[in-house]
């Protein structure tokens, strides 16, 4: 049986939605990352006490009618790859909420 | 008996920048004029200062103003180096000291680092773009090197005030009121032009491209937002302040209107502005 994994948002980056888009600044680096739809969806949804199939199911499943098997894998491959960039923390145990950062407002685009 | 200690004689002058003050102290009569030179305009006569620092001259290992520069965080001091000088800075105490050589350079490299320091608090940068007053109303021209941020300034009719050709100073004043302020600088670019110390309420920031035709076309807010941090200036290697001047920038071009100018190089482009 596989291990359920945990995501959540990592507090050393800063990101804000403008208009649709989600961009997110990892403070080390001054590396600026633009989220693609899923990417933004995951990374809002990363609470660090929902698991990621949780999530899956729940957020994106229903937002890009896909099968669940191929999404949850797509999305396994996309959380390591926003880890990676250190955008994301994943764990096989929920993630203390200390640890998580806050979304701030977003920035509409009617200026 | 003689005294056993010489007295040193200690000059200073205050650079305020963006209402700022700066007080600078050095031995060097020298080196002091030739910042009053350098800083015309922005040389305060008041005595109050937001920050002292002492000015070391004495030759540098490099004299290599084209190096990076490293900017770090320590023990609530900011330390800063260059090929040509060292600096430290203790914001609590409002003190600080600069090792250079008697040029205007470092010392011009060391102010730009502690304003957008000072300016990240305020939700404000220094952003790479010419910027000018008509009409009471402060206008941004952002661009890369070659983008257009010297002729556009070049080409400013009569009834305009020249604020920078090359580096603008923009501060947040009124969080509730959208509020946000442009301050002439000092900080010079081709036109080699000290800006007027002077400020006005920023009215628009025109992204700039140089093409067939006068054109403004409004900007999406996430790409204002990526060419707006593409062109503030930050050195700092500290997470806190790379979040502020992250969060300054989506703050800005939510509440400022952004476009892309491109233009025709000839006078007929300030036609479209204020």
């Amino acid at each position: 049986m596989n291990k359920k994994l945990y995501v959540a948002r990592s507090p050393r980056i800063a990101a804000r939605k403008l208009g649709e888009e989600m961009l997110v600044m990892s403070g080390q680096g001054s590396t600026l990352f633009t989220l693609n739809p899923t990417a933004t969806i995951l990374w809002q949804a990363a609470d660090g006490a929902t698991p990621l199939e949780e999530i899956v199911e729940r957020r994106i499943c229903s937002e890009f009618e896909v099968n669940p098997e191929e999404a949850m894998r797509d999305a396994e491959a996309l959380a390591e790859d926003l880890a990676k960039h250190g955008i994301l923390l994943i764990s096989e145990q929920p993630i203390a909420e200390q640890s998580i950062a806050t979304p701030t407002s977003p920035v509409q685009e009617s200026r | 008996m003689p005294g056993l200690a010489t007295q040193i004689e200690r000059y200073s002058l205050v650079i305020a920048i963006g209402g700022v003050p700066v007080r600078v102290n050095t031995t060097d009569p020298d080196f002091l004029e030739m910042l009053e030179k350098r800083y015309a305009g922005f040389v305060s006569a008041g005595e109050g200062a937001e920050f002292d620092f002492d000015v070391d001259l004495s030759p540098v290992a490099s004299a290599d103003q084209d190096s990076d520069m490293n900017v770090t965080h320590r023990s609530g001091r900011w330390l800063m180096e260059r090929g040509d000088f060292r600096a430290e800075w203790t914001p609590a105490t409002g003190t600080g000291r600069i090792h250079q050589s008697a040029n205007p350079y470092s010392i011009d490299a060391v102010l730009r680092v502690v304003h957008t320091l000072v300016l990240a608090r305020q939700g404000g940068f220094l952003l790479h773009s010419a910027s000018a007053i008509r009409n009471g109303k402060a206008f941004l021209f952002a661009g890369v090197s070659g983008a257009g941020k010297t002729t556009i300034s070049r080409l400013a009719p009569s009834d305009t005030t020249l604020l920078t050709d090359e580096i603008s100073y923009v501060r947040q004043v009124d969080e509730q009121n959208d509020g946000y302020v442009a301050f002439g600088t000092p900080f010079t670019g081709e036109l080699a032009k000290v800006g007027e110390n002077t400020s006005a309420p920023v009215a628009a920031l025109y992204l700039l491209a140089q093409g067939p035709e006068n054109r403004i076309e409004p900007v999406a807010v996430a790409d204002a937002g990526r060419e707006l941090l593409s062109n503030m200036l930050f050195f700092a290697e500290d997470q806190e302040m790379v979040h502020r001047a992250f969060q300054a920038a989506c703050d800005f071009v939510g509440r400022v209107p952004v476009y892309r100018l491109t233009f025709v190089p000839d006078a007929r482009v300030w036609g479209l502005i204020g």
